[in-house]
């Protein structure tokens, strides 16, 4: 399991972690049943507050991507493919919202954030 | 998301409504609690009320009101049983400049039923400190790691640290609060330290209790904190009155302004066309105290 934070950014830190992880159990990197680490664990390792750690599992949690209990660890749900499929829309779909306000503020048009799309989809480091 | 704490659990320390009357300055009914497995900072402008409430708690300064519980029991009842589940250290501790470290230590140890050399030996080794060493031949940070070394070898739940950071150098400085992640790892200790340097707060602390001209203006998580408040920029001409009563604080400069104001204010009011971003601890508590909204 890899998080990468970033102090400086708007995304909460608990919502970055949530991200992170939502992301890698869609990609399959963690399988349904995986054990996570103890949160005091995470907090110590990654260096920030043990809460953060417990809101985003709980975060994660109210989306159903993880279940457990205080005391008895935290594991990765159980999960049907087409509920899988749900969420990565849900979660692209976000995404491009925040995005689109941006290009939006930046004057460019549909038909330019298109072939923007279309010109950095097929990009070798994509 | 706001963080609520566990009813059930059994606050490892809860001050109620302490009073104390100088002249010229009260620290007026300070209340907060602190569960177990939690470091929480305690932060405010110097002469705010820190040291003072510190030594009220340890009952080094005899409160005017007001109830101190540590592990559920009434602290001055039981005081000295009490004491010893307490980690203390005050900033800068005057011991003897040139007693040996050794020797100080055999003296303090007596005061402790479960002092534990194991550990105190490990804490000399990990902190760098040899005990044949005299007190003035340390450095200031030298000095504050001896403090928690002695602090934290009687097996205590809770520790109560006053500036145990100050005077340390940016390396000892992490060592220290890597420390502290490592104490309350196991869930079962506590934390309680005053600083005013913000930046021990970003890595380590879970609560923050924030005092201003002995009040306590918030004791919440520190994300709940932080989230509560946005720093908003704009151009000059945009720092109308409306902005202004909605602001918390705010530095004017040529170029234009930033302020700080509640979250919920800048969900309420939608100020258009200012930026706004997440503060740190330290940009609220600077924009506090260039206050204009009157909220202290």
């Amino acid at each position: 399991m890899d998080i990468v934070l970033q102090p400086a950014s708007d995304v909460p830190l608990y919502q970055q972690i949530a991200a992170q992880v939502a992301a890698q159990i869609l990609r399959g990197d963690l399988p349904p049943e995986t054990m996570l680490p103890p949160i005091r664990t995470l907090a110590r390792e990654l260096g920030i507050s043990v809460i953060t750690v417990k809101n985003a599992w709980e975060e994660l949690q109210r989306q159903g991507f993880l279940y457990g209990h205080a005391g008895r660890g935290t594991f990765v749900a159980p999960h049907h493919p087409w509920e899988m499929a749900d969420k990565r829309r849900d979660i692209a779909e976000d995404q491009m919202r925040h995005d689109l306000a941006f290009y939006r503020n930046l004057g460019l048009t549909e038909a330019d954030v298109i072939a923007l799309v279309r010109q950095e989809w097929n990009q070798p480091d994509n | 998301m706001a963080y609520t704490l566990d009813p059930e659990v059994t606050p490892l320390l809860q001050v109620g409504h302490l009073v104390k009357r100088y002249q010229g300055f009260t620290l007026d009914d300070v209340s907060f609690r602190l569960d177990p497995g939690y470091i929480m900072g305690f932060i405010g402008r110097n002469g705010a009320g820190k040291t003072t409430t510190l030594k009220l708690i340890m009952g080094l300064v005899k409160a005017d009101a007001g109830t101190v519980a540590v592990c559920g029991q009434d602290f001055r009842a039981h005081e000295l049983a009490l004491k010893q589940q307490i980690g203390f250290a005050l900033g800068e501790t005057p011991f003897y400049p040139r007693t040996r470290l050794g020797a100080i230590t055999s003296v303090y140890r007596r005061f402790y039923e479960k002092w534990d050399d194991a550990a105190y030996g490990r804490l000399l080794r990990r902190f760098d400190l040899d005990p044949a060493k005299k007190v003035e031949q340390l450095s200031a940070g030298m000095k504050v790691k001896y403090s928690l070394a002695l602090a934290l070898s009687h097996g205590a739940r809770l520790l109560i640290l006053d500036e145990p950071t100050s005077g340390l150098d940016p390396v000892s400085r992490d060592e220290v609060l890597d420390f502290f992640q490592e104490l309350i790892e196991d869930g079962t200790r506590s934390i309680l330290f005053s600083t005013h340097i913000t930046s021990d707060l970003d890595k380590c602390a879970d609560f923050l209790t924030y005092i201003v001209d002995g009040r306590i203006v918030a004791s919440q998580s520190k994300d709940d904190f932080i989230a509560s408040y946005r720093l908003v920029r704009g151009r000059r001409g945009q720092l109308d009155q409306a902005a202004r009563t909605a602001l918390v604080g705010v530095k004017e400069h040529q170029f234009g302004f930033t302020g700080l104001i509640r979250a919920d204010d800048w969900t309420r009011l939608g100020l258009v066309g200012l930026e706004s971003a997440t503060p740190t601890v330290e940009d609220i508590m600077v924009y506090r105290g260039h206050g204009l909204a009157g909220d202290e």
